[in-house]
């Protein structure tokens, strides 16, 4: 369907569902859909946002197909979700497939490298520093922008102000906690129609270990700064929180990919597979491949372990400005705004 | 495979067949485990029973040697059979099978539509003494049952009553033992946030949970399952015949619960109690309670309890489909306007008492105007004061305007208005509390909330009678025995929830006690029940 038609199957939703309300225990979704009485399509893209695809309310649903109102909401804000992403996108969505993505960040990585070799877990001396730094900034800052500017976008659409404080604290603990995944602590409706919390637990080692690999790589660029050059001790911060955070990157993706197979297709949106397919097999082979070095960095394979990681991981890049991984982005901007809202409403 | 004989290859493929039947059969026990493969039978029944196929009452899978005499012979057998596959005939279910005996459940519905009218409710009303996780202050036996009297205007029978509000708090708790999850009183049911608990979610969520519960403990549950005939000799019951998937099918056991609802949804036998003015009426829940089961009882003699005539009725949106609305049709905007039939004419006091209170008369009062139909009016002051309906009002600048668009006679309504908002008196409106804003000298007079309607644009809803559910049912006694004719109480079939929900509340409504009653007396049907099947 078209895009308007999905945002006019989103509103006639809503609207079924706030003459309703049964399921206004279960997310945050329904709380914030219950301070309007109709909604303006940046609202359905805001709710859309906010849903976190737990399906409960799918499976509570004495309105769900095939009732003749046809109230499916996970499925149609998921492909609301996908819309929205572009739209929000900035300057322009750019459809990026994975593939293509780590076979360019390869061939770079090969290229920049050239025919060097070097040992003794040598890592400059195959890529110069210099090089990573500006290859990596480049691509970051424009990650950064993109990301800023689309939540500019989203937060402009909301007619909202800059929240206070305790609005960003609430925010952040819903986004770490993930709180709107644990139907508090029975766990979602995923992969089917009993409650679990695995999905939760694989993405919490998704997102802890990207968040830790992440960590590694800012503290092994302040070690540097300060004068102390990789290769890292095995039991230095870097390479503790990197190995950590390599673990949960292939724990995580692997178990929601698992997951992801077995689940109930009437609740997704499956033209999103492919971005969220190749989202998690980047992860892991980052994970994979970062883990390899790490174990095989005093080898004669170092050389062309470190083109490998190296070109996996631009590859991951890549895809960050227009693929799965903006999904955290909108869902936290959607969790502040709603965070702000409900703090207001109490007032 | 050329000098094979011809028979040799044909028993080869009905081995074959055999093992895929078995497989089949087996399927539902396979699926149960988390770690199965779903997808491929997503979205689907645990398959619906082969026809054919004899059927022990939770083992599942029959001796493949046997298979294609039994192709002749088809029977469910089990000590205990439930029909009905709400939270009554759960309840019993599941208490059966925790005392040991094998229960099949025979729900009519196709698996999408299961749970009768639970999958329509929200609340249970529960007696308790101090706050609980879910309910505030406390809520006294004697408080319970005074309300009770109140609305039923003494039609109960006291001490089944009293069972019910006793053990109200007893079930609540075995409910969030099976996994139940009940959430504190939120948006818009404050009134509520005493006496009711809530169902996370509402009751499509609790039966999910309940038939969770049932295939973990082996309980075998068919879907599509109609029963047709009752074998039932001396007030015992012996065995029935149903269709099972469409195929004649016979069912056998040592003891019947029957929690197969009311007759709501039997279009017929509303216009035998109500005439032709059911044909107007709206069925809210469940197109399933046709009340086959309970004809079929009454005509085998058991004693029957509460008049054809009372059900609980709402107004509801007349665009509602004809079954099967449920709670987004309803409409609360009553006591912010005028209510007026198809002459344009008002009929009834719309601010009698708090909305809440009167929420239940004005399906009775709408089926009592000309056509089953009238038509709520309400200016924009009332806009944003009532829980959105699901269908758009239909909006005019002007009163005639809006009649014309609701095909009501506009002179006729002009007047109206003009007559009322002539006689409204000032006063300080709050539709929370009964204010002082009334009519003087307006006949029928408006009691409260009572504002002038010429705040434009002005919206017009269709009011219709929507039927809850029925109170027509089988007389029990306090073991969930039904009682037959001439014979007392039978000794093997029990009855539970919307089929015996007559006994206790007769006429009138107390919001959440259908839920009640269902667990309680499901659970004493399903222990009883269990007793009687040793």
């Amino acid at each position: 369907m078209p895009p308007n038609d999905r945002i006019a199957e989103g509103e006639r939703l809503l609207v079924i569902c706030n003459s309703c309300r049964y399921c206004e225990g279960y997310c945050a979704v329904f709380p914030a859909m219950e301070q309007r009485l109709s909604f303006t399509p940046a609202d359905v893209r805001y709710l859309a946002n906010l849903c976190h695809n737990c399906a409960e309310c799918y499976y509570a649903c004495q309105f769900a197909p095939p009732h003749e109102f046809a109230v499916n909401v996970p499925q149609v804000f998921a492909e609301i979700r996908a819309e929205s992403y572009k739209q929000y996108a900035w300057p322009a969505y750019v459809r990026v497939s994975g593939w293509l993505a780590a076979t360019l960040g390869l061939v770079v990585m090969f290229l920049l490298a050239g025919s060097r070799e070097a040992l003794n877990a040598n890592f400059y001396g195959i890529i110069s520093h210099e090089t990573m730094v500006a290859v990596f900034s480049v691509i970051s800052g424009y990650i950064a922008m993109v990301y800023a500017m689309g939540v500019r976008r989203f937060w402009k659409e909301s007619g909202e102000r800059l929240p206070g404080v305790s609005a960003w604290m609430q925010a952040a603990r819903d986004v770490f906690t993930m709180k709107n995944l644990s139907s508090s602590g029975a766990g979602c409706t995923y992969p089917d129609e009993e409650h679990s919390q695995s999905r939760r637990v694989f993405h919490h080692f998704t997102f802890y270990g990207f968040l830790l690999c992440l960590a590694s790589t800012t503290v092994a660029a302040i070690y540097h700064f300060a004068g102390s050059v990789a290769p890292h001790p095995y039991f230095s911060a870097p390479v503790i929180l990197g190995t950590l955070g390599g673990i949960g990157l292939l724990i995580g993706p692997v178990g929601l990919y698992a997951l992801k197979r077995r689940r109930d297709p009437a609740i997704v949106d499956a033209q999103q597979d492919g971005t969220d397919v190749s989202f998690l097999v980047l992860l892991f082979l980052t994970s994979l491949t970062g883990l390899l070095l790490l174990a095989l960095r005093e080898s004669a394979a170092m050389g062309a372990l470190l083109r490998v990681h190296l070109g996996v991981v631009l590859g991951l890049f890549l895809t960050l400005p227009y693929g799965k991984f903006v999904h955290g982005i909108y869902r936290s901007a959607a969790l502040l705004r709603s965070a702000y809202e409900m703090a207001r409403s109490k007032h | 495979m050329d000098g094979e004989a011809p028979a040799a290859r044909n028993a080869t493929f009905l081995s074959m067949a055999g093992v895929c039947q078995r497989l089949w059969d087996n399927a539902p026990l396979l699926l149960s485990s988390k770690f199965a493969w779903p997808p491929l039978f997503r979205g689907f029944a645990p398959p619906p029973a082969p026809s054919g196929v004899l059927r022990y009452g939770g083992v599942i899978g029959v001796p493949s040697l046997d298979r294609i005499r039994l192709v002749e012979e088809t029977r469910i057998q089990s000590d205990v059979v439930v029909i009905g596959g709400g939270n009554a005939a759960l309840c019993a279910a599941l208490t059966a099978r925790d005392a040991g005996r094998s229960v099949t459940v025979l729900e009519c519905a196709p698996i999408e539509y299961r749970g009768g009218n639970s999958r329509h409710t929200r609340n249970m009303r529960c007696m308790h003494s101090a706050p609980t996780d879910v309910l505030t202050d406390a809520y006294p036996e004697d408080e319970y049952y005074a309300d009770l009297l109140r609305v039923t205007e003494g039609l109960t029978t006291e001490h089944l009553a009293r069972l019910v509000i006793r053990e109200s708090p007893n079930a609540n708790q075995w409910m969030k033992n099976q996994g139940a999850r009940f959430q504190p009183s939120l948006g818009g049911t404050l009134h509520l946030g005493r006496t009711n608990a809530f169902f996370l979610g509402g009751g499509k969520a609790l039966m999910n949970t309940y038939y969770q519960a049932a295939k973990k403990r082996g309980i075998q549950v068919l879907y599509n399952a109609e029963v047709t005939d009752v074998d039932i000799r001396d007030g015992r019951f012996h065995s029935g015949q149903m269709l099972l998937e469409g195929k004649p099918t016979e069912f056998r056991a040592k003891a019947l619960v029957v929690a197969s609802g009311g007759f709501e949804s039997n279009l017929e036998w509303l216009e035998e109690a109500w005439g032709e003015a059911a044909r107007n009426f709206i069925i809210r829940g469940t197109p399933y309670n046709k009340g086959k089961l309970l004809r079929l009882l009454l005509d085998n003699g058991a004693e029957s309890v509460a008049d054809p005539k009372q059900c609980h009725a709402v107004a509801i949106d007349g665009r509602a489909p004809k079954f099967d609305g449920g709670i987004v049709t309803r409409l609360d905007c009553v006591p912010l306007g005028i209510v007026v039939n198809k002459f344009g004419e008002r009929f009834y006091d719309e601010g009698e008492d708090l909305w809440p209170k009167r929420y239940a008369i004005w399906g009775r009062l709408v089926a009592q105007q000309p056509d089953q139909i009238a038509y709520s009016i309400i200016d924009s002051k009332a806009m944003g004061r009532f829980m959105p309906s699901v269908f758009p009002p239909i909006t005019a600048n002007t009163i005639g305007e809006l009649a014309s668009a609701l095909g009501l006679p506009a002179a006729t309504v002009e007047n109206t208005v003009k007559a009322y908002n002539a006689t409204v008196r000032p006063g300080s409106f709050d539709h929370q509390i009964l204010d002082d804003c009334h009519t003087e000298g307006l006949t029928p007079p408006k009691s409260h909330w009572a504002q002038a309607i010429n705040k434009p644009p002005y919206y017009g809803y269709p009011l219709r009678p929507g039927i809850t559910f029925t109170y027509l049912g089988v007389r029990v006694n306090e073991k969930a025995e039904v009682r037959m004719n001439g014979i007392g109480s039978s000794p093997n079939i029990f009855a539970a929830g919307e089929i015996m929900a007559g006994n206790i509340v007769g006429k009138g409504y107390l919001a959440g006690l259908g839920m009640t009653i269902g667990s309680v007396f499901g659970r004493i049907a399903g222990k009883e029940a269990a007793r009687a099947a040793k």
